[in-house]
Protein backbone atom coordinates (compact mmCIF):
# COMPACT_ATOMS: atom_id res chain seq x y z
CA UNK A 1 0.00 0.00 0.00
CA UNK A 2 1.38 3.34 -0.92
CA UNK A 3 1.37 6.02 1.70
CA UNK A 4 1.94 8.85 -0.72
CA UNK A 5 0.51 12.09 0.50
CA UNK A 6 -2.83 12.92 -1.06
CA UNK A 7 -4.09 16.43 -1.29
CA UNK A 8 -7.68 17.26 -0.53
CA UNK A 9 -9.72 20.31 0.25
CA UNK A 10 -11.22 20.30 3.68
CA UNK A 11 -14.61 21.85 4.47
CA UNK A 12 -12.79 24.74 6.12
CA UNK A 13 -11.11 25.69 2.85
CA UNK A 14 -12.56 27.03 -0.36
CA UNK A 15 -15.64 28.99 -1.36
CA UNK A 16 -18.53 29.55 1.07
CA UNK A 17 -20.95 27.39 -0.93
CA UNK A 18 -18.38 24.59 -1.22
CA UNK A 19 -17.82 24.80 2.51
CA UNK A 20 -21.54 24.63 3.25
CA UNK A 21 -21.90 21.63 0.94
CA UNK A 22 -18.96 19.87 2.59
CA UNK A 23 -20.35 20.58 6.05
CA UNK A 24 -23.79 19.24 5.07
CA UNK A 25 -22.20 16.10 3.65
CA UNK A 26 -20.17 15.53 6.84
CA UNK A 27 -23.29 16.05 8.94
CA UNK A 28 -25.20 13.42 6.93
CA UNK A 29 -22.38 10.89 7.38
CA UNK A 30 -22.47 11.44 11.14
CA UNK A 31 -26.28 11.18 11.10
CA UNK A 32 -26.07 7.90 9.22
CA UNK A 33 -23.51 6.58 11.69
CA UNK A 34 -25.75 7.44 14.65
CA UNK A 35 -28.81 5.88 13.03
CA UNK A 36 -26.93 2.63 12.36
CA UNK A 37 -25.86 2.67 16.01
CA UNK A 38 -29.48 3.13 17.09
CA UNK A 39 -30.65 0.28 14.87
CA UNK A 40 -27.99 -2.07 16.27
CA UNK A 41 -28.56 -1.20 19.92
CA UNK A 42 -31.88 -2.91 20.64
CA UNK A 43 -32.15 -1.56 24.19
CA UNK A 44 -32.18 1.99 22.79
CA UNK A 45 -34.96 1.17 20.34
CA UNK A 46 -36.93 -0.65 23.02
CA UNK A 47 -36.52 2.32 25.32
CA UNK A 48 -37.67 4.63 22.54
CA UNK A 49 -40.75 2.59 21.54
CA UNK A 50 -41.94 0.17 24.26
CA UNK A 51 -41.64 2.65 27.10
CA UNK A 52 -44.00 5.27 25.57
CA UNK A 53 -46.47 2.53 24.62
CA UNK A 54 -46.51 1.40 28.26
CA UNK A 55 -47.17 5.03 29.30
CA UNK A 56 -50.13 5.18 26.94
CA UNK A 57 -51.62 1.92 28.19
CA UNK A 58 -50.97 2.82 31.83
CA UNK A 59 -52.53 6.28 31.69
CA UNK A 60 -55.30 5.26 29.33
CA UNK A 61 -56.48 2.18 31.24
CA UNK A 62 -54.99 2.34 34.77
CA UNK A 63 -54.86 5.98 35.92
CA UNK A 64 -57.18 7.45 33.32
CA UNK A 65 -60.37 6.38 35.07
CA UNK A 66 -59.42 8.44 38.12
CA UNK A 67 -58.47 11.56 36.15
CA UNK A 68 -61.32 13.86 35.29
CA UNK A 69 -60.91 16.27 32.39
CA UNK A 70 -63.98 18.42 31.85
CA UNK A 71 -65.46 18.46 28.36
CA UNK A 72 -63.41 15.83 26.47
CA UNK A 73 -62.62 12.09 26.75
CA UNK A 74 -59.38 11.56 28.76
CA UNK A 75 -57.69 9.77 25.85
CA UNK A 76 -57.99 12.91 23.70
CA UNK A 77 -56.43 14.93 26.53
CA UNK A 78 -53.74 12.32 27.15
CA UNK A 79 -52.31 11.67 23.68
CA UNK A 80 -50.98 15.19 22.98
CA UNK A 81 -49.26 14.99 26.40
CA UNK A 82 -47.81 11.60 25.47
CA UNK A 83 -46.42 12.96 22.18
CA UNK A 84 -44.56 15.69 24.06
CA UNK A 85 -43.44 13.41 26.91
CA UNK A 86 -42.03 10.91 24.42
CA UNK A 87 -39.80 13.50 22.76
CA UNK A 88 -38.56 14.70 26.15
CA UNK A 89 -37.57 11.17 27.17
CA UNK A 90 -36.14 10.51 23.70
CA UNK A 91 -33.93 13.60 23.82
CA UNK A 92 -31.96 11.91 26.58
CA UNK A 93 -30.41 9.77 23.85
CA UNK A 94 -28.35 12.78 22.76
CA UNK A 95 -26.83 13.06 26.25
CA UNK A 96 -26.00 9.36 26.49
CA UNK A 97 -24.73 9.13 22.89
CA UNK A 98 -22.41 12.13 23.10
CA UNK A 99 -21.13 11.18 26.55
CA UNK A 100 -20.33 7.70 25.19
CA UNK A 101 -18.48 9.15 22.19
CA UNK A 102 -16.57 11.54 24.41
CA UNK A 103 -15.53 8.80 26.81
CA UNK A 104 -14.53 6.35 24.07
CA UNK A 105 -12.26 8.87 22.36
CA UNK A 106 -14.37 9.03 19.19
CA UNK A 107 -14.95 12.76 19.56
CA UNK A 108 -11.20 13.24 19.87
CA UNK A 109 -10.73 11.32 16.64
CA UNK A 110 -13.44 13.33 14.85
CA UNK A 111 -11.75 16.51 16.01
CA UNK A 112 -8.47 15.39 14.44
CA UNK A 113 -10.12 14.75 11.04
CA UNK A 114 -10.31 17.31 8.23
CA UNK A 115 -14.10 17.50 8.62
CA UNK A 116 -16.56 20.30 9.40
CA UNK A 117 -16.54 21.13 13.11
CA UNK A 118 -20.33 21.45 13.14
CA UNK A 119 -20.96 17.94 11.82
CA UNK A 120 -20.74 15.98 15.07
CA UNK A 121 -23.41 17.90 16.98
CA UNK A 122 -25.46 18.58 13.86
CA UNK A 123 -25.40 14.91 12.87
CA UNK A 124 -26.22 13.73 16.37
CA UNK A 125 -29.29 15.98 16.69
CA UNK A 126 -30.41 15.21 13.14
CA UNK A 127 -30.30 11.47 13.91
CA UNK A 128 -32.37 12.14 17.04
CA UNK A 129 -34.86 14.11 14.94
CA UNK A 130 -35.18 11.14 12.57
CA UNK A 131 -35.74 8.79 15.49
CA UNK A 132 -38.29 11.19 17.03
CA UNK A 133 -40.20 11.31 13.73
CA UNK A 134 -40.42 7.54 13.68
CA UNK A 135 -41.46 7.34 17.32
CA UNK A 136 -44.03 10.14 16.91
CA UNK A 137 -45.64 8.31 13.98
CA UNK A 138 -45.69 5.12 16.02
CA UNK A 139 -47.29 6.89 18.99
CA UNK A 140 -49.92 8.45 16.75
CA UNK A 141 -50.81 4.96 15.51
CA UNK A 142 -50.94 3.62 19.07
CA UNK A 143 -53.09 6.60 20.05
CA UNK A 144 -55.63 5.96 17.31
CA UNK A 145 -55.70 2.29 18.31
CA UNK A 146 -56.67 3.13 21.91
CA UNK A 147 -59.41 5.56 20.87
CA UNK A 148 -57.72 8.92 20.31
CA UNK A 149 -59.56 11.07 17.73
CA UNK A 150 -58.66 14.34 16.03
CA UNK A 151 -61.43 16.90 16.48
CA UNK A 152 -59.99 19.43 14.04
CA UNK A 153 -58.50 18.35 10.73
CA UNK A 154 -55.55 16.41 9.34
CA UNK A 155 -53.58 19.54 8.46
CA UNK A 156 -53.86 20.93 12.00
CA UNK A 157 -52.80 17.56 13.40
CA UNK A 158 -49.81 17.49 11.05
CA UNK A 159 -48.84 20.96 12.29
CA UNK A 160 -49.17 19.67 15.85
CA UNK A 161 -46.75 16.82 15.14
CA UNK A 162 -44.29 19.25 13.53
CA UNK A 163 -44.41 21.33 16.69
CA UNK A 164 -43.70 18.19 18.74
CA UNK A 165 -40.67 17.45 16.55
CA UNK A 166 -39.44 21.05 16.80
CA UNK A 167 -39.72 20.84 20.59
CA UNK A 168 -37.88 17.50 20.60
CA UNK A 169 -35.12 18.93 18.42
CA UNK A 170 -34.59 21.92 20.71
CA UNK A 171 -34.44 19.61 23.74
CA UNK A 172 -31.81 17.42 22.06
CA UNK A 173 -29.44 20.39 22.30
CA UNK A 174 -30.11 20.67 26.04
CA UNK A 175 -29.18 17.05 26.49
CA UNK A 176 -26.25 17.34 24.06
CA UNK A 177 -24.80 20.07 26.27
CA UNK A 178 -25.49 17.97 29.35
CA UNK A 179 -23.87 14.84 27.88
CA UNK A 180 -20.73 16.76 26.89
CA UNK A 181 -20.59 18.43 30.31
CA UNK A 182 -20.70 15.18 32.30
CA UNK A 183 -18.70 13.11 29.79
CA UNK A 184 -19.83 9.68 30.99
CA UNK A 185 -22.94 7.78 29.81
CA UNK A 186 -24.04 6.50 33.24
CA UNK A 187 -23.67 9.95 34.79
CA UNK A 188 -25.45 11.46 31.80
CA UNK A 189 -28.42 9.19 32.37
CA UNK A 190 -28.46 9.95 36.09
CA UNK A 191 -28.12 13.70 35.47
CA UNK A 192 -30.80 13.76 32.78
CA UNK A 193 -33.58 12.35 34.96
CA UNK A 194 -33.81 15.24 37.45
CA UNK A 195 -34.00 17.62 34.46
CA UNK A 196 -36.77 15.62 32.79
CA UNK A 197 -38.95 14.49 35.70
CA UNK A 198 -40.24 17.90 36.88
CA UNK A 199 -40.72 19.05 33.29
CA UNK A 200 -42.75 15.99 32.33
CA UNK A 201 -44.71 15.29 35.52
CA UNK A 202 -45.25 18.81 36.89
CA UNK A 203 -46.97 19.68 33.63
CA UNK A 204 -50.27 19.42 31.87
CA UNK A 205 -49.00 16.38 29.92
CA UNK A 206 -51.06 13.84 31.89
CA UNK A 207 -53.39 15.79 34.18
CA UNK A 208 -55.00 19.25 34.04
CA UNK A 209 -52.87 21.84 35.84
CA UNK A 210 -55.99 22.98 37.74
CA UNK A 211 -55.79 19.77 39.81
CA UNK A 212 -52.38 20.80 41.26
CA UNK A 213 -51.76 22.93 44.38
CA UNK A 214 -51.63 26.67 43.72
CA UNK A 215 -47.86 27.11 44.21
CA UNK A 216 -47.16 24.41 41.63
CA UNK A 217 -49.73 25.72 39.14
CA UNK A 218 -47.68 28.86 38.49
CA UNK A 219 -44.74 26.72 37.31
CA UNK A 220 -46.80 23.99 35.66
CA UNK A 221 -48.88 26.44 33.68
CA UNK A 222 -46.02 28.20 31.90
CA UNK A 223 -43.19 25.68 31.60
CA UNK A 224 -42.34 24.50 28.06
CA UNK A 225 -43.77 20.95 28.27
CA UNK A 226 -47.18 22.26 29.39
CA UNK A 227 -47.24 25.06 26.85
CA UNK A 228 -46.31 22.67 24.05
CA UNK A 229 -48.81 20.02 25.21
CA UNK A 230 -51.51 22.71 25.29
CA UNK A 231 -50.53 23.90 21.80
CA UNK A 232 -50.68 20.34 20.45
CA UNK A 233 -54.06 19.84 22.16
CA UNK A 234 -55.41 23.04 20.67
CA UNK A 235 -54.27 22.00 17.21
CA UNK A 236 -55.61 18.44 17.52
CA UNK A 237 -58.86 18.91 19.42
CA UNK A 238 -59.59 22.59 18.95
CA UNK A 239 -59.76 25.68 21.14
CA UNK A 240 -57.56 28.71 21.57
CA UNK A 241 -54.62 27.91 19.24
CA UNK A 242 -52.50 30.94 18.43
CA UNK A 243 -51.37 31.88 21.95
CA UNK A 244 -50.15 28.43 22.91
CA UNK A 245 -48.53 27.75 19.54
CA UNK A 246 -46.56 31.00 19.58
CA UNK A 247 -45.58 30.52 23.21
CA UNK A 248 -44.40 27.02 22.40
CA UNK A 249 -42.41 28.14 19.34
CA UNK A 250 -40.85 30.90 21.44
CA UNK A 251 -39.85 28.34 24.08
CA UNK A 252 -38.36 26.08 21.38
CA UNK A 253 -36.28 28.90 19.91
CA UNK A 254 -35.11 30.12 23.31
CA UNK A 255 -34.16 26.59 24.42
CA UNK A 256 -32.40 25.94 21.12
CA UNK A 257 -30.38 29.16 21.10
CA UNK A 258 -29.20 28.89 24.71
CA UNK A 259 -28.46 25.16 24.74
CA UNK A 260 -26.86 25.08 21.27
CA UNK A 261 -24.53 27.87 22.40
CA UNK A 262 -23.62 25.87 25.52
CA UNK A 263 -23.27 22.58 23.62
CA UNK A 264 -21.00 24.08 20.94
CA UNK A 265 -18.86 25.69 23.63
CA UNK A 266 -18.59 22.37 25.50
CA UNK A 267 -17.74 20.57 22.26
CA UNK A 268 -14.89 22.97 21.54
CA UNK A 269 -13.46 22.42 25.03
CA UNK A 270 -14.18 18.71 25.18
CA UNK A 271 -12.14 15.67 24.20
CA UNK B 1 9.53 19.53 1.87
CA UNK B 2 11.54 20.14 4.98
CA UNK B 3 13.56 17.36 6.60
CA UNK B 4 11.82 17.99 9.88
CA UNK B 5 8.24 16.66 9.89
CA UNK B 6 7.26 17.63 13.42
CA UNK B 7 8.73 20.44 15.46
CA UNK B 8 7.82 22.06 18.76
CA UNK B 9 9.49 24.98 20.51
CA UNK B 10 8.90 25.82 24.14
CA UNK B 11 5.51 24.16 24.15
CA UNK B 12 3.52 24.85 27.32
CA UNK B 13 0.10 23.53 28.33
CA UNK B 14 -1.33 24.04 31.81
CA UNK B 15 -4.35 22.39 33.40
CA UNK B 16 -4.99 24.65 36.39
CA UNK B 17 -1.80 24.62 38.45
CA UNK B 18 -0.42 21.57 36.71
CA UNK B 19 1.97 22.17 33.81
CA UNK B 20 1.32 19.12 31.62
CA UNK B 21 3.85 20.49 29.13
CA UNK B 22 6.49 22.79 30.57
CA UNK B 23 8.58 24.03 27.66
CA UNK B 24 8.91 21.05 25.33
CA UNK B 25 11.26 21.22 22.33
CA UNK B 26 11.12 18.31 19.89
CA UNK B 27 12.25 17.69 16.34
CA UNK B 28 11.17 14.61 14.39
CA UNK B 29 12.95 13.92 11.14
CA UNK B 30 10.84 13.01 8.13
CA UNK B 31 10.61 9.28 7.53
CA UNK B 32 11.62 8.23 11.04
CA UNK B 33 9.97 6.87 14.17
CA UNK B 34 10.29 9.13 17.17
CA UNK B 35 9.54 7.68 20.61
CA UNK B 36 8.19 9.81 23.41
CA UNK B 37 8.95 7.79 26.53
CA UNK B 38 7.59 8.57 29.97
CA UNK B 39 5.42 7.38 32.85
CA UNK B 40 1.69 8.08 33.25
CA UNK B 41 1.06 11.80 33.57
CA UNK B 42 4.42 12.82 32.09
CA UNK B 43 2.74 14.88 29.35
CA UNK B 44 2.97 12.42 26.43
CA UNK B 45 -0.72 12.45 25.59
CA UNK B 46 -0.93 16.22 26.00
CA UNK B 47 1.90 16.62 23.49
CA UNK B 48 0.13 14.35 20.99
CA UNK B 49 -3.16 16.22 21.46
CA UNK B 50 -1.52 19.58 20.82
CA UNK B 51 0.22 18.23 17.71
CA UNK B 52 -3.00 16.68 16.40
CA UNK B 53 -4.86 20.02 16.91
CA UNK B 54 -7.38 18.73 19.44
CA UNK B 55 -5.91 20.82 22.26
CA UNK B 56 -4.58 24.39 22.02
CA UNK B 57 -1.22 25.10 23.71
CA UNK B 58 -0.88 27.96 26.21
CA UNK B 59 2.53 29.01 24.90
CA UNK B 60 5.17 27.97 22.40
CA UNK B 61 4.80 26.72 18.87
CA UNK B 62 4.10 23.39 17.24
CA UNK B 63 4.42 22.65 13.54
CA UNK B 64 3.57 19.63 11.44
CA UNK B 65 5.24 19.62 8.01
CA UNK B 66 6.01 23.29 8.57
CA UNK B 67 2.34 24.18 9.26
CA UNK B 68 1.49 25.83 12.57
CA UNK B 69 -1.10 23.76 14.47
CA UNK B 70 -2.74 26.83 16.00
CA UNK B 71 -2.77 29.08 12.94
CA UNK B 72 -3.91 26.49 10.42
CA UNK B 73 -5.37 23.46 12.19
CA UNK B 74 -7.46 22.40 9.17
CA UNK B 75 -4.37 22.03 6.98
CA UNK B 76 -2.65 20.03 9.73
CA UNK B 77 -5.68 17.73 10.10
CA UNK B 78 -5.56 17.01 6.37
CA UNK B 79 -2.00 15.69 6.79
CA UNK B 80 -2.07 13.61 9.97
CA UNK B 81 -3.46 10.37 11.32
CA UNK B 82 -4.16 9.92 15.02
CA UNK B 83 -4.66 6.78 17.06
CA UNK B 84 -5.32 7.88 20.62
CA UNK B 85 -4.74 6.04 23.85
CA UNK B 86 -8.06 4.21 23.70
CA UNK B 87 -9.29 2.40 20.61
CA UNK B 88 -11.60 5.13 19.31
CA UNK B 89 -13.87 3.02 17.15
CA UNK B 90 -17.66 2.81 17.20
CA UNK B 91 -18.71 -0.52 18.74
CA UNK B 92 -22.08 -0.62 16.94
CA UNK B 93 -20.58 -0.20 13.47
CA UNK B 94 -18.78 -3.01 11.68
CA UNK B 95 -15.06 -2.79 11.08
CA UNK B 96 -15.69 -1.86 7.45
CA UNK B 97 -18.24 0.82 8.37
CA UNK B 98 -15.85 2.33 10.92
CA UNK B 99 -13.08 2.71 8.35
CA UNK B 100 -15.45 3.90 5.62
CA UNK B 101 -16.95 6.68 7.72
CA UNK B 102 -13.51 7.91 8.78
CA UNK B 103 -12.61 7.97 5.07
CA UNK B 104 -15.76 9.88 4.14
CA UNK B 105 -15.26 12.35 6.99
CA UNK B 106 -11.68 12.76 5.79
CA UNK B 107 -13.16 14.05 2.51
CA UNK B 108 -12.36 10.98 0.42
CA UNK B 109 -14.94 10.28 -2.28
CA UNK B 110 -17.37 7.60 -1.14
CA UNK B 111 -16.03 4.89 -3.44
CA UNK B 112 -12.43 5.60 -2.53
CA UNK B 113 -13.31 5.47 1.17
CA UNK B 114 -14.92 2.05 0.67
CA UNK B 115 -11.98 0.71 -1.32
CA UNK B 116 -9.57 1.99 1.31
CA UNK B 117 -11.59 0.26 4.03
CA UNK B 118 -11.30 -3.06 2.13
CA UNK B 119 -7.58 -2.57 1.66
CA UNK B 120 -6.91 -1.75 5.33
CA UNK B 121 -9.01 -4.65 6.63
CA UNK B 122 -6.99 -6.97 4.44
CA UNK B 123 -3.73 -5.50 5.59
CA UNK B 124 -4.64 -5.59 9.28
CA UNK B 125 -5.87 -9.16 9.04
CA UNK B 126 -9.50 -8.28 9.81
CA UNK B 127 -11.16 -9.51 6.60
CA UNK B 128 -13.07 -12.29 8.37
CA UNK B 129 -14.47 -9.83 10.91
CA UNK B 130 -15.01 -7.00 8.42
CA UNK B 131 -18.81 -7.12 8.54
CA UNK B 132 -19.24 -7.88 12.21
CA UNK B 133 -20.00 -5.11 14.71
CA UNK B 134 -16.85 -4.02 16.49
CA UNK B 135 -18.43 -4.83 19.87
CA UNK B 136 -17.66 -8.48 19.06
CA UNK B 137 -13.93 -7.76 18.48
CA UNK B 138 -11.14 -8.63 20.91
CA UNK B 139 -8.96 -5.88 22.35
CA UNK B 140 -6.19 -6.62 19.87
CA UNK B 141 -8.58 -6.50 16.90
CA UNK B 142 -10.00 -3.15 18.05
CA UNK B 143 -6.50 -1.77 18.39
CA UNK B 144 -5.60 -2.88 14.86
CA UNK B 145 -8.79 -1.35 13.49
CA UNK B 146 -8.07 1.85 15.39
CA UNK B 147 -4.63 2.12 13.84
CA UNK B 148 -6.16 1.29 10.46
CA UNK B 149 -8.53 4.22 10.99
CA UNK B 150 -5.53 6.50 11.47
CA UNK B 151 -4.17 5.33 8.09
CA UNK B 152 -7.32 5.79 6.00
CA UNK B 153 -6.12 9.07 4.53
CA UNK B 154 -2.59 7.70 4.00
CA UNK B 155 -1.29 10.58 6.06
CA UNK B 156 2.38 11.50 5.81
CA UNK B 157 2.54 12.04 9.60
CA UNK B 158 1.13 9.61 12.16
CA UNK B 159 0.64 10.00 15.90
CA UNK B 160 0.19 6.82 17.91
CA UNK B 161 -0.48 7.28 21.62
CA UNK B 162 0.60 4.17 23.55
CA UNK B 163 -0.35 1.90 20.65
CA UNK B 164 0.48 -1.38 22.39
CA UNK B 165 -0.93 -0.69 25.86
CA UNK B 166 -3.28 -3.52 26.77
CA UNK B 167 -2.19 -5.78 23.90
CA UNK B 168 -1.00 -9.33 24.35
CA UNK B 169 2.50 -10.26 23.23
CA UNK B 170 1.42 -11.64 19.87
CA UNK B 171 -0.68 -8.60 18.92
CA UNK B 172 2.10 -6.33 20.10
CA UNK B 173 4.65 -8.01 17.86
CA UNK B 174 2.27 -7.82 14.91
CA UNK B 175 1.77 -4.14 15.50
CA UNK B 176 5.51 -3.54 15.75
CA UNK B 177 5.91 -5.23 12.39
CA UNK B 178 3.28 -2.97 10.82
CA UNK B 179 4.84 0.15 12.27
CA UNK B 180 8.23 -0.80 10.79
CA UNK B 181 6.59 -1.36 7.40
CA UNK B 182 4.89 2.01 7.47
CA UNK B 183 8.14 3.79 8.07
CA UNK B 184 9.93 2.01 5.25
CA UNK B 185 7.18 3.43 3.02
CA UNK B 186 8.09 6.96 4.01
CA UNK B 187 5.70 7.88 6.84
CA UNK B 188 6.86 9.87 9.82
CA UNK B 189 5.67 8.47 13.08
CA UNK B 190 5.58 9.86 16.59
CA UNK B 191 4.65 7.27 19.16
CA UNK B 192 4.37 7.49 22.90
CA UNK B 193 5.17 4.59 25.16
CA UNK B 194 5.85 3.63 28.74
CA UNK B 195 8.16 0.83 27.66
CA UNK B 196 11.83 1.32 26.99
CA UNK B 197 11.88 -1.90 25.01
CA UNK B 198 9.22 -0.59 22.62
CA UNK B 199 11.08 2.65 22.02
CA UNK B 200 14.28 0.65 21.52
CA UNK B 201 12.61 -1.71 19.04
CA UNK B 202 10.94 0.95 16.91
CA UNK B 203 12.36 4.42 17.31
CA UNK B 204 15.40 6.01 15.74
CA UNK B 205 15.29 8.66 18.41
CA UNK B 206 13.79 8.77 21.88
CA UNK B 207 12.86 11.72 24.07
CA UNK B 208 12.30 10.89 27.72
CA UNK B 209 9.65 13.15 29.20
CA UNK B 210 8.87 13.70 32.87
CA UNK B 211 6.66 16.33 34.52
CA UNK B 212 6.14 18.04 31.15
CA UNK B 213 9.87 18.43 30.49
CA UNK B 214 12.18 16.57 28.12
CA UNK B 215 14.90 15.12 30.35
CA UNK B 216 16.79 13.19 27.66
CA UNK B 217 16.77 13.15 23.86
CA UNK B 218 19.00 10.59 22.25
CA UNK B 219 19.15 7.44 20.14
CA UNK B 220 17.84 4.37 21.98
CA UNK B 221 21.29 2.80 21.71
CA UNK B 222 22.94 5.73 23.45
CA UNK B 223 20.26 5.68 26.16
CA UNK B 224 20.78 1.99 26.77
CA UNK B 225 24.55 2.39 26.83
CA UNK B 226 24.16 4.68 29.78
CA UNK B 227 22.05 2.05 31.51
CA UNK B 228 23.63 -1.26 30.72
CA UNK B 229 21.63 -3.72 28.73
CA UNK B 230 20.76 -6.11 31.56
CA UNK B 231 19.73 -5.38 35.12
CA UNK B 232 20.55 -7.89 37.86
CA UNK B 233 18.84 -7.37 41.19
CA UNK B 234 19.78 -9.38 44.26
CA UNK B 235 18.33 -8.71 47.65
CA UNK B 236 18.41 -9.74 51.27
CA UNK B 237 15.74 -9.22 53.85
CA UNK B 238 18.52 -8.23 56.28
CA UNK B 239 20.08 -4.89 55.30
CA UNK B 240 23.25 -5.71 57.27
CA UNK B 241 23.88 -8.77 55.11
CA UNK B 242 23.27 -6.70 51.98
CA UNK B 243 25.93 -4.25 53.13
CA UNK B 244 28.51 -7.05 53.36
CA UNK B 245 27.34 -8.41 50.02
CA UNK B 246 27.76 -4.97 48.43
CA UNK B 247 31.51 -5.14 49.07
CA UNK B 248 31.78 -8.62 47.58
CA UNK B 249 29.74 -7.55 44.50
CA UNK B 250 31.88 -4.47 44.02
CA UNK B 251 34.97 -6.66 44.01
CA UNK B 252 33.44 -9.18 41.59
CA UNK B 253 32.10 -6.58 39.13
CA UNK B 254 34.91 -4.11 39.45
CA UNK B 255 32.64 -1.09 40.13
CA UNK B 256 30.44 -0.37 43.13
CA UNK B 257 26.78 -1.42 42.49
CA UNK B 258 23.68 0.60 43.40
CA UNK B 259 22.18 -0.34 46.74
CA UNK B 260 18.79 0.59 48.18
CA UNK B 261 18.35 -0.94 51.63
CA UNK B 262 18.58 -4.68 51.16
CA UNK B 263 18.51 -4.49 47.34
CA UNK B 264 21.64 -4.45 45.19
CA UNK B 265 21.28 -3.52 41.51
CA UNK B 266 23.97 -4.30 38.91
CA UNK B 267 23.72 -3.00 35.33
CA UNK B 268 25.87 -4.68 32.76
CA UNK B 269 26.35 -5.30 29.07
CA UNK B 270 27.58 -8.82 29.85
CA UNK B 271 24.75 -10.13 31.95
CA UNK B 272 25.57 -13.84 31.98
CA UNK B 273 29.22 -13.42 32.73
CA UNK B 274 28.65 -10.90 35.50
CA UNK B 275 25.85 -12.92 37.10
CA UNK B 276 27.96 -16.08 37.28
CA UNK B 277 30.89 -14.18 38.73
CA UNK B 278 28.79 -12.40 41.33
CA UNK B 279 26.99 -15.57 42.45
CA UNK B 280 30.26 -17.50 42.68
CA UNK B 281 31.81 -14.82 44.91
CA UNK B 282 28.69 -14.53 47.07
CA UNK B 283 28.53 -18.30 47.46
CA UNK B 284 32.21 -18.38 48.47
CA UNK B 285 31.43 -15.68 51.06
CA UNK B 286 28.49 -17.74 52.35
CA UNK B 287 25.93 -15.07 51.35
CA UNK B 288 23.06 -16.70 49.52
CA UNK B 289 20.63 -14.04 48.22
CA UNK B 290 17.01 -14.13 49.43
CA UNK B 291 15.72 -12.90 46.07
CA UNK B 292 17.25 -12.73 42.62
CA UNK B 293 15.87 -11.14 39.44
CA UNK B 294 17.38 -10.60 36.03
CA UNK B 295 15.59 -8.30 33.61
CA UNK B 296 15.87 -5.91 30.69
CA UNK B 297 16.18 -2.25 31.72
CA UNK B 298 12.78 -0.65 32.24
CA UNK B 299 11.50 2.88 32.10
CA UNK B 300 12.12 2.97 35.83
CA UNK B 301 15.82 2.22 35.28
CA UNK B 302 15.97 5.05 32.74
CA UNK B 303 14.47 7.36 35.32
CA UNK B 304 16.77 6.21 38.04
CA UNK B 305 19.75 6.79 35.77
CA UNK B 306 18.57 10.18 34.50
CA UNK B 307 17.00 11.71 37.57
CA UNK B 308 18.09 9.59 40.52
CA UNK B 309 14.43 8.99 41.39
CA UNK B 310 11.93 6.31 40.50
CA UNK B 311 9.28 6.81 37.85
CA UNK B 312 5.77 6.60 39.23
CA UNK B 313 4.76 2.98 39.60
CA UNK B 314 3.86 1.59 36.19
CA UNK B 315 2.99 -1.91 35.06
CA UNK B 316 6.19 -3.22 33.63
CA UNK B 317 5.97 -6.50 31.75
CA UNK B 318 9.75 -6.61 31.50
CA UNK B 319 10.39 -8.81 34.54
CA UNK B 320 11.80 -12.07 33.33
CA UNK B 321 12.07 -15.08 35.62
CA UNK B 322 15.61 -16.15 36.47
CA UNK B 323 17.04 -18.49 33.88
CA UNK B 324 14.85 -17.57 30.95
CA UNK B 325 17.15 -14.93 29.57
CA UNK B 326 20.30 -13.26 30.86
Amino acid sequence: MSLAWESATTPSEGHFLQRAKGAARDMLWVTQRNLIGLKRTPQLLVFATIQPVIFVLMFRYVFGGAINVPGIPYVDFLMPGIFVQTTVFGAMGAAIGLATDLKSGLLERFRSLPMARSAVLGGRTLADLARNSFVAALMAAVGFAVGFRIHTNALAFFAAMLLVLLFGYALCWVFAALGLAVGDPETAQAAAFPVMAPLVFASSAFVPVSSMPGWLQAFAEHQPVSVTASAVRALAIGGETATYVWQSVAWCLAIFVVSAFLAVRKYRQAA
Amino acid sequence: MTDIAVRTFGLVKRFGDLAALDGVDLEVETGTVFGLLGPNGAGKTTAVRVLSTTLAPDAGKAEVLGIDVVENPAAVRARIGLAGQFAAVDPSLTGWENLAIIGKLSQLPRKVAGARADELLERFDLVDAAHRPVRTYSGGMRRRLDIGAALVRRPPVLFLDEPTTGLDLHSRNELWKMIRELVTQGSTLLLTTQYLEEADQLAQRVAVIDGGKVIANDSPGALKDKLGSTVIEISWDDVGVAESAERIVARAVGTPPEREGGLIRIKSHEGTHVLIGVLRELDAGGLEPDQLAVREPSLDDVFLALTGKHAEPVDEPADIPVGSRV
